[in-house]
């Protein structure tokens, strides 16, 4: 096979591991403020279980993110460059969001004031429902196609990137990633919390299947290519199974099935994108698979990395939600750790 | 100010933020994962205190190391998208190297170490901080290949129809002969930023309990801190002489790679025999060289750098006209905008910041100095003067580290890539042509605000934390959390750690 063709594929495959894993920790993030029940310091407890149940991983996850990236940078340039420097302004939103969200993880136990966490939910939600939306908004304009030159440069401008095809996109992404994000509370957690994300999980579903099927119907008829139905009616169906699996408190499945409606997602989005790696407008200046990749010595090099370290990846990663793998609730979350405030305060400079 | 400029600070300003908490993080993350094994080997209860107190300052500063090396990897495409298009095919290798073989590594091992000590048996969380450990001087190998090929470039071949660099040998960009002297210069600053951290740390702490005069404190003060203290004076001892021997080696490449980063961080204007090293220079250093007085100067040690000889034929540098005559005969004189170009990087910033790197090394050799000569023979110590000099010595090496980097990069102006003298020299890029064209000013100017601003708060409310979290000294009792140490019939205990 070509191996600009195995990239482009691999880096779907990094995409796909990307959005299905930070896919449901924006989701848990977006619920902090959603869930949460009862008195000021029960839903304090709520919203520490709900962070723990990412606490180990989130950073494991955002990983794909940088691997997406630097692969897409070694094995397709062209496509690197185009795509950055066109997204510059979402981009640099979607990072302001994901510093926001890393910090406040970290830092919001590391003081015991209950402002001081309320302040780092507020930075933890904004760098999760920001995210969601904007990767959306960004696959969206890669399925439309973008104002290319004929040097392959943007020349769109940003507010042609908020086009109503894009903004569905990015309410797809949303939708689909609160959904995985409460079928992984209903997974990972026990007792009250449980119960409440099991029947958001049902209901976001149904909205899943309005709103992302509404969406996926649009791409294929305006942007899409025939095999890519095949995308859509898995979705389709893994919606519906996510719906009956949930009511069925069959969460391990329910977590299984919105996963494949992620991978059905970015299948759509490639596919439809194939042979071009950033489509031109109405079919202008497209760039393609053969024109954006490296050297085939390059591509070849990383070929091997790819094959001998993914599945390590995957094998260690995995083995961590093994260790993980303990239901979460109320009652296992210890008194707070962190300083006072009062004591942070008095530090003298 | 146009796009360029504003990239280059934008670029200037996060790079050296992000290299605040790298070289902690690569040097405390071994620290704290040998006194982790200390305490598994020894059962000293210390050793698992000390593991806790320094484990927290590391999470502390690794969370602001993760979080700013994101827009790194970002920036490249989407400031400087034009530099990405000529050197993808060979850069990008070693970037997606990192994230693919350390990154995992770093991120998926410490999520397992901080929330994992009642999870895993105790080998297996050892194993993971090591692990960790390992991961970030591993990261610290893949960017610095990629940066080396930037002052280097090797294995590499112009293709004048693409108009881009392409890669002919991996092994030759991993071997690069200006990554095997940067690598182990970087690692072991990396070792003495930490070692000074913890030693300057530990001996305030000395100090402190020492003056109280309670038998208690004295006491702590002896088994806790004291260790402590010796373990970070050893680090300080090894890397510093690593340092030393290594950046004596990256000289020397330099002379031959790029010979107006040497001329210039010596202001040595004509080339000579013998060259002195300049210790002390007087005059308009960003006038260029004319004016410049040298008042103080050591004899031949400059050549001695460069070259390894100290005076006759062999001891030959060439100075900044040298070079700059040179440079125009082969490259050519004028930029893309047709403005002439100057070959010498800004005289003024690569004179100061070789001798502040090389100079604030100068407290951590102090410190470690007295805080050898005080714990001698099992002591402690409550001299006052120990303990300022421990607080005072902490944020030097940080300090030099960055201008470490901005004598490697400033240094390396007016190229981006430059070029190799003893390979293929077309694998060339100026700085000026890396910068996207597709992006406004005013768009890099906002990301610039936006990223100083936020960078800013980050670094207040790390600082803080940092700060606090020292104050609050060594805990008194640990406890052993690990499966084996557990009673099993007690099984719905909360976690260990939880955030
Ligand atoms: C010599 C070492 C070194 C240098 C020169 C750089 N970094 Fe760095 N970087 C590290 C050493 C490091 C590290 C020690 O591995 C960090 C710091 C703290 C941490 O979390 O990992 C890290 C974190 C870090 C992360 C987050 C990793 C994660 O999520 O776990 C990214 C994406 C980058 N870096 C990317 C870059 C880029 C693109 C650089 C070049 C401009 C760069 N770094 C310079
Ligand atoms: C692999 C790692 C690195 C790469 C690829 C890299 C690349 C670059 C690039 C593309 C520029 C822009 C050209 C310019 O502005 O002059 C630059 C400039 C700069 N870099 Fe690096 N850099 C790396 C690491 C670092 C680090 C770790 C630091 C310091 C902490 C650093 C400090 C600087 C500074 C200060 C400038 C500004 C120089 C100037 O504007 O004159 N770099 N570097
Ligand atoms: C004996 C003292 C030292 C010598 C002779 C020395 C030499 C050098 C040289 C020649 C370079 C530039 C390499 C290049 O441009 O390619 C360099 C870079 C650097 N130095 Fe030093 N150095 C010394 C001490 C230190 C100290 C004490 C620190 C920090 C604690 C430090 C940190 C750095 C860093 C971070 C860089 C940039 C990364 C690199 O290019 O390796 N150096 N040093």
């Amino acid at each position: 096979m070509d191996l600009a063709i195995l990239w482009f594929v691999l880096i779907a495959v990094l995409w796909t591991g990307y959005l299905v894993l930070e896919g449901f920790d924006f989701g848990v993030g977006m619920l902090l403020s959603i869930l949460p029940r009862g008195d000021k310091e029960h839903r304090e407890k709520e919203r520490r279980v709900l962070v723990n149940t990412i606490g180990p991983v989130w950073d494991g996850n955002e990983v794909w993110l940088l691997t997406a990236g630097g692969a897409t940078f070694a094995a397709f340039p062209e496509w690197y460059a185009t795509m950055f420097s066109g997204f510059y302004i979402p981009l640099l939103i979607i990072l302001l969001g994901l510093v926001a969200r890393g910090v406040a993880f970290e830092y919001r136990g590391k003081i015991a004031d209950a402002a001081w966490a309320r302040r780092c939910d507020w930075a933890i939600q904004f760098g999760s429902w920001v995210p969601a939306v904007m990767w959306g908004v960004a696959f969206g304009n890669l399925v439309r196609g973008l104002a290319l030159d004929d040097a392959h440069q943007y020349v769109g401008g940003f507010w042609a990137l908020l086009n109503p095809f894009a903004l569905v996109g990015g309410l797809t992404t949303t939708v689909l990633f609160l959904l995985h994000g409460a079928v992984f509370v209903a997974l990972k957690t026990d007792g009250d919390v449980r119960e409440r994300s099991a029947r958001l999980a049902s209901g976001l579903a149904v909205v899943a299947l309005v709103v992302a099927g509404g969406w996926a119907i649009w791409a294929q008829l305006a942007f899409s290519v025939a095999w890519t139905w095949v995308a859509v009616l898995v979705a389709a169906g893994a919606l519906v199974g996510v719906v009956v699996a949930t009511r069925a408190r069959r969460e391990g499945w329910a977590f299984t099935l919105s996963a494949v409606t992620i991978v059905a997602a970015v299948v759509l989005i490639f596919g439809s994108m194939y042979p071009d790696v950033i489509p031109g407008l109405d079919g202008g200046n497209s760039l393609t698979v053969a024109e954006a990749s490296s050297t085939d010595y390059t591509l070849t090099i990383m070929s091997w990395v790819a094959v001998v370290l993914t599945p390590l990846v995957l094998l260690y990663q995995g083995w961590t939600y093994w260790v993980f793998r303990r239901r979460l609730s109320t009652k296992d979350i210890p008194a707070p750790a962190g300083l006072t405030w009062q004591k942070i305060k008095d530090a003298a400079f | 100010m146009d796009a360029l400029e504003l990239a280059r600070w934008q670029f200037a300003i996060t790079t050296v933020y992000h290299f605040i908490f790298v070289p902690l993080t690569i040097g405390l993350a071994p620290i704290v994962a040998g006194m982790q094994t200390a305490w598994v080997v020894t059962k000293k209860d210390h050793w698992l205190r000390l593991t806790k107190f320094f484990g927290k300052l590391l999470l502390i500063n690794f969370a602001l190391g993760v979080v700013t090396g994101i827009w790194q990897e970002f920036q490249f495409g989407m400031a400087w998208s034009e530099y990405s298009r000529f050197v993808g095919d060979v850069f990008g290798a070693p970037l997606a190297m990192e994230a693919l073989a350390a990154f995992f590594v770093e991120s998926v091992f410490l999520g397992v170490w901080i929330f994992g000590w009642d999870r895993v048996s105790k080998k297996v969380h050892l194993a993971s901080i090591w692990l960790f450990a390992l991961a970030t001087s591993l990261s610290a190998f893949f960017i610095l290949a990629a940066n080396s090929w930037m002052q280097h470039p090797v294995g590499t071949v112009y293709n004048p129809e693409t108009g881009r660099a392409e890669m002919e040998s991996i092994w030759a960009v991993l071997t690069n002969n200006t990554l095997l002297a940067a690598f182990p210069h970087t690692i072991t600053a990396a070792f003495l930023t930490a070692g000074t951290f913890v030693t300057g740390i530990a001996t305030w702490w000395m100090v402190r309990l020492v003056r109280t005069k309670v038998p208690e404190n004295v006491e702590k003060a002896r088994t806790v801190y004291r260790p402590a203290i010796l373990v970070g004076v050893w680090v300080m001892i090894f890397a510093g002489i690593g340092v030393g021997l290594s950046g004596d080696v990256q000289g020397k490449l330099m002379y031959e790679q790029q010979p107006g980063k040497m001329s210039s961080a010596e202001a040595l204007c004509e080339g000579t025999e013998s060259a002195e090293f300049s210790i002390l220079a007087i005059g308009p250093l960003q006038a260029g060289c004319e004016d410049v007085n040298h008042v103080l100067s050591v004899p031949g040690l400059t050549s001695y750098l460069g070259t390894g000889h100290f005076s006759g034929e062999e001891s030959y540098l060439p100075g900044v006209y040298d070079v700059q005559r040179e440079y125009t005969e082969r490259y050519g004189d004028l930029t893309v905008d047709g403005e002439p170009v100057t070959y010498t990087p800004p005289l003024a910033v690569t004179y100061w910041s070789f001798r502040l790197m090389i100079g604030l090394a100068a407290f951590s050799v102090a410190l470690a100095a007295a805080a050898l000569w005080f714990t001698r023979k099992g002591r402690v110590s409550d001299n006052v003067w120990l303990s300022r000099l421990g607080l005072l010595a902490i944020p030097m090496p940080f300090l030099a580290c960055s201008f470490g980097w901005i004598f490697t990069e400033v240094g390396r102006q007016p190229w981006v890539v430059a070029p190799n003298p003893t390979g293929i020299d077309q694998v060339r890029l100026l700085t000026d042509r890396g910068v996207s064209t597709a992006v406004p000013p005013g768009v890099i100017l906002t990301s610039m605000i936006v990223l100083t601003l936020v960078y800013a708060v980050l670094a207040v409310v790390w600082f803080r934390l940092m700060h606090r979290y020292a104050i609050e000294g060594v805990p008194d009792v640990a406890r052993d959390e690990s499966p084996e140490a557990q009673d099993p019939d007690e099984t719905d205990r909360p976690l260990s750690f939880a955030y």
